[in-house]
Protein backbone atom coordinates (compact mmCIF):
# COMPACT_ATOMS: atom_id res chain seq x y z
CA UNK A 1 0.00 0.00 0.00
CA UNK A 2 1.19 3.49 -0.78
CA UNK A 3 2.47 5.28 2.26
CA UNK A 4 3.36 8.84 3.19
CA UNK A 5 5.23 10.37 6.09
CA UNK A 6 3.03 12.13 8.61
CA UNK A 7 3.95 14.50 11.42
CA UNK A 8 1.60 15.65 14.12
CA UNK A 9 3.28 18.55 15.92
CA UNK A 10 2.01 20.77 18.71
CA UNK A 11 3.82 23.93 19.73
CA UNK A 12 5.52 22.40 22.73
CA UNK A 13 6.25 18.93 21.40
CA UNK A 14 6.01 16.49 18.53
CA UNK A 15 3.09 14.19 19.28
CA UNK A 16 3.48 11.61 16.61
CA UNK A 17 5.43 11.00 13.46
CA UNK A 18 5.67 8.05 11.19
CA UNK A 19 4.28 6.61 7.99
CA UNK A 20 0.57 6.40 7.37
CA UNK A 21 -1.82 5.46 4.63
CA UNK A 22 -4.69 7.82 5.50
CA UNK A 23 -5.16 11.08 7.38
CA UNK A 24 -8.62 12.46 8.09
CA UNK A 25 -9.15 16.00 9.38
CA UNK A 26 -11.76 18.75 9.34
CA UNK A 27 -10.78 22.04 7.76
CA UNK A 28 -12.99 25.10 7.96
CA UNK A 29 -14.34 24.10 4.54
CA UNK A 30 -15.25 20.56 5.49
CA UNK A 31 -13.83 17.12 6.13
CA UNK A 32 -10.79 16.13 4.16
CA UNK A 33 -9.24 12.71 3.73
CA UNK A 34 -5.69 12.47 2.51
CA UNK A 35 -3.95 9.46 1.04
CA UNK A 36 -0.51 9.18 -0.50
CA UNK A 37 -0.13 11.20 -3.68
CA UNK A 38 -2.69 13.85 -2.68
CA UNK A 39 -2.29 17.25 -4.30
CA UNK A 40 -0.53 19.86 -2.13
CA UNK A 41 -3.00 21.49 0.26
CA UNK A 42 -2.79 24.08 2.99
CA UNK A 43 -5.81 24.12 5.23
CA UNK A 44 -6.95 25.71 8.43
CA UNK A 45 -8.44 23.14 10.80
CA UNK A 46 -11.61 23.84 12.75
CA UNK A 47 -11.33 24.84 16.41
CA UNK A 48 -11.71 21.75 18.53
CA UNK A 49 -11.23 19.29 15.71
CA UNK A 50 -10.31 15.64 15.66
CA UNK A 51 -7.55 14.26 13.45
CA UNK A 52 -7.43 10.58 12.58
CA UNK A 53 -4.32 8.89 11.22
CA UNK A 54 -4.34 5.31 9.92
CA UNK A 55 -0.77 4.05 10.09
CA UNK A 56 0.79 1.64 7.63
CA UNK A 57 0.55 -1.07 10.33
CA UNK A 58 -3.21 -0.62 10.28
CA UNK A 59 -3.34 1.07 13.67
CA UNK A 60 -5.38 4.19 14.18
CA UNK A 61 -4.01 7.27 15.93
CA UNK A 62 -6.61 9.78 17.03
CA UNK A 63 -5.88 13.22 18.44
CA UNK A 64 -7.86 16.25 19.54
CA UNK A 65 -6.37 19.26 17.79
CA UNK A 66 -7.02 22.91 18.66
CA UNK A 67 -6.12 25.88 16.52
CA UNK A 68 -4.33 23.94 13.85
CA UNK A 69 -3.21 23.91 10.28
CA UNK A 70 -2.77 21.11 7.82
CA UNK A 71 -0.06 21.10 5.21
CA UNK A 72 0.16 18.46 2.50
CA UNK A 73 3.23 18.51 0.29
CA UNK A 74 4.88 16.04 -2.02
CA UNK A 75 7.01 14.91 0.93
CA UNK A 76 4.20 14.15 3.31
CA UNK A 77 1.60 15.55 5.63
CA UNK A 78 2.11 17.79 8.64
CA UNK A 79 -0.55 18.73 11.11
CA UNK A 80 0.36 21.84 13.14
CA UNK A 81 -1.58 22.58 16.29
CA UNK A 82 -1.39 25.19 19.02
CA UNK A 83 -2.26 22.39 21.37
CA UNK A 84 -3.09 18.76 20.75
CA UNK A 85 -3.65 15.62 22.72
CA UNK A 86 -3.51 11.98 21.68
CA UNK A 87 -6.64 9.98 22.45
CA UNK A 88 -4.97 7.79 25.08
CA UNK A 89 -3.67 10.86 26.98
CA UNK A 90 -7.07 12.44 27.36
CA UNK A 91 -8.58 12.63 30.82
CA UNK A 92 -12.21 11.86 30.03
CA UNK A 93 -13.55 12.87 33.45
CA UNK A 94 -11.79 16.24 33.34
CA UNK A 95 -13.05 16.89 29.82
CA UNK A 96 -16.61 16.04 30.88
CA UNK A 97 -16.35 18.46 33.80
CA UNK A 98 -15.09 21.21 31.49
CA UNK A 99 -17.89 20.50 29.04
CA UNK A 100 -20.40 21.38 31.74
CA UNK A 101 -18.99 24.58 33.11
CA UNK A 102 -16.35 26.08 30.79
CA UNK A 103 -16.98 29.05 28.49
CA UNK A 104 -17.79 28.50 24.83
CA UNK A 105 -14.19 28.06 23.72
CA UNK A 106 -13.39 25.63 26.52
CA UNK A 107 -16.56 23.66 25.80
CA UNK A 108 -15.59 23.25 22.14
CA UNK A 109 -12.16 21.99 23.18
CA UNK A 110 -13.63 19.64 25.75
CA UNK A 111 -16.06 18.28 23.17
CA UNK A 112 -13.21 17.62 20.75
CA UNK A 113 -11.23 15.83 23.43
CA UNK A 114 -14.21 13.64 24.26
CA UNK A 115 -14.81 12.83 20.62
CA UNK A 116 -11.13 11.98 20.16
CA UNK A 117 -11.32 9.71 23.20
CA UNK A 118 -14.17 7.85 21.56
CA UNK A 119 -16.94 9.17 23.83
CA UNK A 120 -20.23 10.45 22.59
CA UNK A 121 -20.92 14.08 23.40
CA UNK B 1 40.34 36.55 72.07
CA UNK B 2 37.72 38.80 70.52
CA UNK B 3 39.32 38.49 67.08
CA UNK B 4 39.11 34.71 67.15
CA UNK B 5 35.39 34.81 67.97
CA UNK B 6 34.72 37.28 65.15
CA UNK B 7 36.59 35.14 62.64
CA UNK B 8 34.69 31.99 63.67
CA UNK B 9 31.43 33.90 63.31
CA UNK B 10 32.45 35.00 59.79
CA UNK B 11 33.28 31.43 58.79
CA UNK B 12 29.84 30.27 59.97
CA UNK B 13 28.12 33.04 57.99
CA UNK B 14 30.00 32.30 54.79
CA UNK B 15 29.28 28.58 55.17
CA UNK B 16 25.55 29.14 55.44
CA UNK B 17 25.57 31.48 52.43
CA UNK B 18 27.52 28.87 50.54
CA UNK B 19 24.85 26.29 51.29
CA UNK B 20 22.30 28.53 49.58
CA UNK B 21 24.43 29.30 46.55
CA UNK B 22 25.31 25.65 46.13
CA UNK B 23 21.64 24.67 46.28
CA UNK B 24 20.81 27.26 43.60
CA UNK B 25 23.67 26.01 41.48
CA UNK B 26 22.51 22.40 41.69
CA UNK B 27 18.90 23.31 40.93
CA UNK B 28 19.92 25.37 37.90
CA UNK B 29 22.23 22.61 36.65
CA UNK B 30 19.46 20.03 36.88
CA UNK B 31 16.96 22.26 35.05
CA UNK B 32 19.15 23.22 32.10
CA UNK B 33 18.74 19.91 30.22
CA UNK B 34 14.95 20.24 30.62
CA UNK B 35 15.02 23.77 29.21
CA UNK B 36 17.15 22.57 26.32
CA UNK B 37 14.76 19.69 25.66
CA UNK B 38 11.85 22.14 25.58
CA UNK B 39 13.69 24.26 23.03
CA UNK B 40 14.29 21.18 20.91
CA UNK B 41 10.67 20.07 21.27
CA UNK B 42 9.36 23.41 20.05
CA UNK B 43 11.56 23.33 16.97
CA UNK B 44 9.50 21.07 14.66
CA UNK B 45 6.48 23.34 14.94
CA UNK B 46 8.52 26.49 14.34
CA UNK B 47 10.15 24.92 11.28
CA UNK B 48 6.86 23.70 9.88
CA UNK B 49 5.05 26.99 10.36
CA UNK B 50 7.91 28.80 8.62
CA UNK B 51 7.63 26.38 5.69
CA UNK B 52 3.89 26.84 5.49
CA UNK B 53 4.20 30.60 5.70
CA UNK B 54 6.77 30.78 2.90
CA UNK B 55 4.52 28.62 0.74
CA UNK B 56 1.62 30.97 1.48
CA UNK B 57 3.65 34.11 0.93
CA UNK B 58 4.24 33.04 -2.64
CA UNK B 59 0.53 32.61 -3.27
CA UNK B 60 -1.04 35.60 -1.53
CA UNK B 61 -0.68 39.31 -2.17
CA UNK B 62 1.18 40.03 1.10
CA UNK B 63 -0.82 43.11 1.99
CA UNK B 64 -1.45 42.18 5.62
CA UNK B 65 -0.54 45.00 8.08
CA UNK B 66 1.94 42.68 9.79
CA UNK B 67 4.15 42.51 6.71
CA UNK B 68 3.76 46.01 5.26
CA UNK B 69 6.15 48.60 6.78
CA UNK B 70 4.24 51.75 7.82
CA UNK B 71 5.06 55.12 6.36
CA UNK B 72 6.45 57.32 9.11
CA UNK B 73 6.48 54.92 12.06
CA UNK B 74 6.07 57.02 15.23
CA UNK B 75 5.83 54.59 18.12
CA UNK B 76 7.83 51.41 18.48
CA UNK B 77 6.90 48.68 20.95
CA UNK B 78 9.85 47.07 22.73
CA UNK B 79 9.28 43.82 24.62
CA UNK B 80 12.03 43.12 27.15
CA UNK B 81 12.32 39.53 28.37
CA UNK B 82 13.83 39.34 31.86
CA UNK B 83 13.65 36.83 34.70
CA UNK B 84 11.36 36.68 37.72
CA UNK B 85 14.11 35.77 40.16
CA UNK B 86 17.56 37.18 40.60
CA UNK B 87 20.72 35.27 41.54
CA UNK B 88 21.68 34.96 37.90
CA UNK B 89 24.67 37.22 37.50
CA UNK B 90 24.54 39.77 34.72
CA UNK B 91 21.61 38.13 32.92
CA UNK B 92 19.02 40.83 33.60
CA UNK B 93 21.34 43.81 33.45
CA UNK B 94 22.70 42.63 30.09
CA UNK B 95 19.29 42.31 28.53
CA UNK B 96 18.14 45.63 30.01
CA UNK B 97 21.28 47.29 28.68
CA UNK B 98 20.55 45.92 25.21
CA UNK B 99 16.98 47.23 25.51
CA UNK B 100 18.24 50.69 26.48
CA UNK B 101 20.53 50.71 23.46
CA UNK B 102 17.66 49.76 21.19
CA UNK B 103 15.48 52.48 22.70
CA UNK B 104 18.06 55.19 22.18
CA UNK B 105 18.51 53.99 18.61
CA UNK B 106 14.74 54.23 18.08
CA UNK B 107 14.69 57.72 19.58
CA UNK B 108 17.43 58.77 17.15
CA UNK B 109 15.20 57.55 14.35
CA UNK B 110 12.43 59.78 15.68
CA UNK B 111 10.31 57.01 17.16
CA UNK B 112 8.91 56.90 20.67
CA UNK B 113 9.70 53.59 22.38
CA UNK B 114 6.80 51.94 24.20
CA UNK B 115 7.91 49.45 26.84
CA UNK B 116 6.46 46.00 27.39
CA UNK B 117 8.12 43.85 30.03
CA UNK B 118 8.18 40.14 30.86
CA UNK B 119 9.61 39.15 34.24
CA UNK B 120 9.57 40.76 37.68
CA UNK B 121 13.19 41.91 37.58
CA UNK B 122 12.68 44.03 34.49
CA UNK B 123 9.40 45.38 35.82
CA UNK B 124 11.05 46.40 39.10
CA UNK B 125 13.86 48.09 37.20
CA UNK B 126 11.50 50.28 35.19
CA UNK B 127 9.06 50.93 38.03
CA UNK B 128 11.92 52.03 40.28
CA UNK B 129 13.01 54.54 37.65
CA UNK B 130 9.41 55.67 37.15
CA UNK B 131 9.45 54.71 33.50
CA UNK B 132 6.10 54.07 31.95
CA UNK B 133 5.46 50.40 31.16
CA UNK B 134 2.64 49.79 28.69
CA UNK B 135 2.19 46.13 29.57
CA UNK B 136 3.82 43.50 31.73
CA UNK B 137 3.60 39.76 32.27
CA UNK B 138 5.24 37.91 35.13
CA UNK B 139 5.41 34.51 36.74
CA UNK B 140 6.57 32.25 33.91
CA UNK B 141 10.15 33.25 33.14
CA UNK B 142 11.66 29.93 34.16
CA UNK B 143 9.12 27.59 32.58
CA UNK B 144 7.26 29.46 29.85
CA UNK B 145 4.29 27.73 28.25
CA UNK B 146 2.85 28.44 24.86
CA UNK B 147 -0.29 29.92 26.42
CA UNK B 148 1.92 32.59 28.07
CA UNK B 149 3.52 33.43 24.74
CA UNK B 150 0.10 33.46 23.09
CA UNK B 151 -1.47 35.87 25.58
CA UNK B 152 1.53 38.21 25.36
CA UNK B 153 1.54 37.91 21.58
CA UNK B 154 -2.15 38.67 21.32
CA UNK B 155 -1.88 41.93 23.26
CA UNK B 156 1.18 42.98 21.28
CA UNK B 157 -0.40 42.22 17.92
CA UNK B 158 -3.54 44.06 19.05
CA UNK B 159 -1.46 47.13 19.99
CA UNK B 160 0.24 46.88 16.64
CA UNK B 161 -3.07 46.70 14.75
CA UNK B 162 -4.43 49.65 16.71
CA UNK B 163 -1.40 51.64 15.67
CA UNK B 164 -2.44 51.42 12.03
CA UNK B 165 -4.72 54.47 12.10
CA UNK B 166 -2.61 56.68 14.39
CA UNK B 167 -1.43 59.95 13.00
CA UNK B 168 1.39 61.39 15.08
CA UNK B 169 0.06 61.80 18.60
CA UNK B 170 -3.51 61.62 17.40
CA UNK B 171 -4.82 58.18 18.33
CA UNK B 172 -6.95 57.88 15.20
CA UNK B 173 -10.39 56.38 14.78
CA UNK B 174 -10.24 53.79 17.58
CA UNK B 175 -9.12 56.33 20.19
CA UNK B 176 -6.19 54.22 21.36
CA UNK B 177 -2.55 54.86 20.66
CA UNK B 178 -1.00 51.72 19.27
CA UNK B 179 2.49 50.99 18.03
CA UNK B 180 3.91 50.96 14.51
CA UNK B 181 6.71 48.51 15.10
CA UNK B 182 7.35 45.60 17.46
CA UNK B 183 10.75 44.56 18.73
CA UNK B 184 11.74 41.83 21.18
CA UNK B 185 14.87 42.00 23.28
CA UNK B 186 15.75 38.63 24.74
CA UNK B 187 18.79 36.52 25.55
CA UNK B 188 19.78 34.13 22.84
CA UNK B 189 20.93 30.74 24.07
CA UNK B 190 23.89 29.70 21.99
CA UNK B 191 25.39 27.09 24.30
CA UNK B 192 25.92 26.36 27.97
CA UNK B 193 28.74 28.89 27.98
CA UNK B 194 27.53 31.62 25.64
CA UNK B 195 24.32 33.55 25.86
CA UNK B 196 23.98 36.97 24.31
CA UNK B 197 21.20 39.55 24.43
CA UNK B 198 19.70 40.17 21.01
CA UNK B 199 17.06 42.53 19.64
CA UNK B 200 14.86 41.39 16.79
CA UNK B 201 12.03 43.09 14.96
CA UNK B 202 8.91 40.93 14.75
CA UNK B 203 6.51 43.36 13.13
CA UNK B 204 6.29 44.49 10.46
CA UNK B 205 8.00 41.33 9.30
CA UNK B 206 10.81 41.63 6.90
CA UNK B 207 9.97 39.68 3.81
CA UNK B 208 12.91 38.13 2.06
CA UNK B 209 12.62 37.57 -1.62
CA UNK B 210 14.85 34.90 -3.02
CA UNK B 211 16.03 35.45 -6.56
CA UNK B 212 15.96 31.88 -7.71
CA UNK B 213 13.48 29.36 -6.40
CA UNK B 214 15.69 26.60 -4.98
CA UNK B 215 13.26 23.97 -6.15
CA UNK B 216 9.95 23.86 -7.88
CA UNK B 217 7.44 24.98 -5.25
CA UNK B 218 4.29 22.88 -5.43
CA UNK B 219 1.15 24.74 -6.40
CA UNK B 220 -0.98 24.39 -3.30
CA UNK B 221 -4.69 24.44 -3.11
CA UNK B 222 -5.92 26.39 -0.10
CA UNK B 223 -8.77 25.77 2.29
CA UNK B 224 -10.02 28.46 2.94
CA UNK B 225 -8.45 30.84 0.41
CA UNK B 226 -4.86 32.00 0.68
CA UNK B 227 -5.68 35.49 2.01
CA UNK B 228 -7.78 34.19 4.91
CA UNK B 229 -5.16 31.60 5.77
CA UNK B 230 -2.40 34.17 5.67
CA UNK B 231 -4.36 36.43 8.00
CA UNK B 232 -4.91 33.57 10.45
CA UNK B 233 -1.37 32.30 10.31
CA UNK B 234 0.59 35.53 10.77
CA UNK B 235 -0.42 36.21 14.39
CA UNK B 236 0.33 32.58 15.20
CA UNK B 237 3.72 33.00 13.61
CA UNK B 238 4.38 36.02 15.86
CA UNK B 239 3.39 33.89 18.86
CA UNK B 240 5.78 31.17 17.73
CA UNK B 241 8.64 33.65 17.46
CA UNK B 242 7.77 34.96 20.90
CA UNK B 243 7.58 31.47 22.36
CA UNK B 244 10.98 30.60 20.98
CA UNK B 245 12.38 33.84 22.49
CA UNK B 246 10.86 32.91 25.86
CA UNK B 247 12.29 29.39 25.76
CA UNK B 248 15.75 30.66 24.86
CA UNK B 249 15.58 33.26 27.61
CA UNK B 250 14.56 30.62 30.15
CA UNK B 251 17.49 28.41 29.20
CA UNK B 252 19.84 31.40 29.29
CA UNK B 253 18.55 32.43 32.69
CA UNK B 254 19.27 28.97 34.09
CA UNK B 255 22.69 28.78 32.49
CA UNK B 256 23.66 32.17 33.80
CA UNK B 257 22.32 31.36 37.26
CA UNK B 258 24.30 28.15 37.25
CA UNK B 259 27.47 30.05 36.35
CA UNK B 260 26.90 32.87 38.81
CA UNK B 261 26.12 30.50 41.66
CA UNK B 262 29.13 28.32 40.88
CA UNK B 263 31.33 31.42 41.06
CA UNK B 264 29.69 32.41 44.35
CA UNK B 265 30.24 28.94 45.82
CA UNK B 266 33.89 28.99 44.75
CA UNK B 267 34.35 32.45 46.24
CA UNK B 268 32.82 31.25 49.48
CA UNK B 269 35.35 28.41 49.54
CA UNK B 270 38.23 30.87 49.14
CA UNK B 271 36.84 33.08 51.89
CA UNK B 272 36.42 30.15 54.25
CA UNK B 273 39.98 29.07 53.59
CA UNK B 274 41.48 32.49 54.28
CA UNK B 275 39.32 33.05 57.37
CA UNK B 276 40.28 29.61 58.73
CA UNK B 277 43.94 30.45 58.21
CA UNK B 278 43.53 33.72 60.10
CA UNK B 279 41.51 32.02 62.82
CA UNK B 280 44.19 29.34 63.28
CA UNK B 281 46.91 31.95 63.44
CA UNK B 282 44.94 33.89 66.02
CA UNK B 283 44.37 30.70 68.02
CA UNK B 284 48.08 29.79 67.93
CA UNK B 285 49.09 33.33 68.84
CA UNK B 286 46.71 33.13 71.78
CA UNK B 287 48.15 29.79 72.95
CA UNK B 288 51.70 31.07 72.55
CA UNK B 289 50.84 34.11 74.56
CA UNK B 290 49.20 32.01 77.29
CA UNK B 291 52.26 29.74 77.52
CA UNK B 292 54.66 32.66 77.69
CA UNK B 293 52.48 34.24 80.36
CA UNK B 294 52.51 31.00 82.39
CA UNK B 295 56.25 30.51 81.94
CA UNK B 296 56.84 34.14 82.77
CA UNK B 297 54.66 33.83 85.87
CA UNK B 298 56.37 30.60 86.97
CA UNK B 299 59.79 32.15 86.47
CA UNK B 300 58.76 35.16 88.45
CA UNK B 301 57.45 32.92 91.25
CA UNK B 302 60.62 30.79 91.16
CA UNK B 303 62.79 33.92 91.28
CA UNK B 304 60.77 35.24 94.20
CA UNK B 305 61.07 31.80 95.99
CA UNK B 306 64.91 31.54 95.55
CA UNK B 307 65.34 34.94 97.06
CA UNK B 308 63.83 33.84 100.37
Amino acid sequence: MAEMSVQLVAVERRLWSGTASLVVAQTTEGEIGIMAGHEPVLGQLVEGGVVKIVTTDGETVIAAVHGGFLSVTGDGVSVLAESAELADEIDVAAARAELDKGDEDERARAAARLRAAGQTV
Amino acid sequence: MAELRVLRQKIRTVKSTQKITRAYELIATSRIPKAQARMAAAKPYADEITNVLSALAGASTLDHPLVVPREQPKRAGVLVVTSDKGMCGGYNSNVIKAAEELQSLLREQGKTPVLYVIGRKGLNYYNFRRREVAGSWTGFSEIPHYTDAASTGESLVEAFMRGADDEGTNPGADGILGVDELHIVYTEYKSMLTQAPVAVQVAPMQVEYTEEPDRLTPSYSFEPDAETLFRELLPKYVNTRLFSALLQSAASELASRQRAMKAATDNANDLIRSYSLQANQARQAQITQEISEIVGGANALAAAGSDE
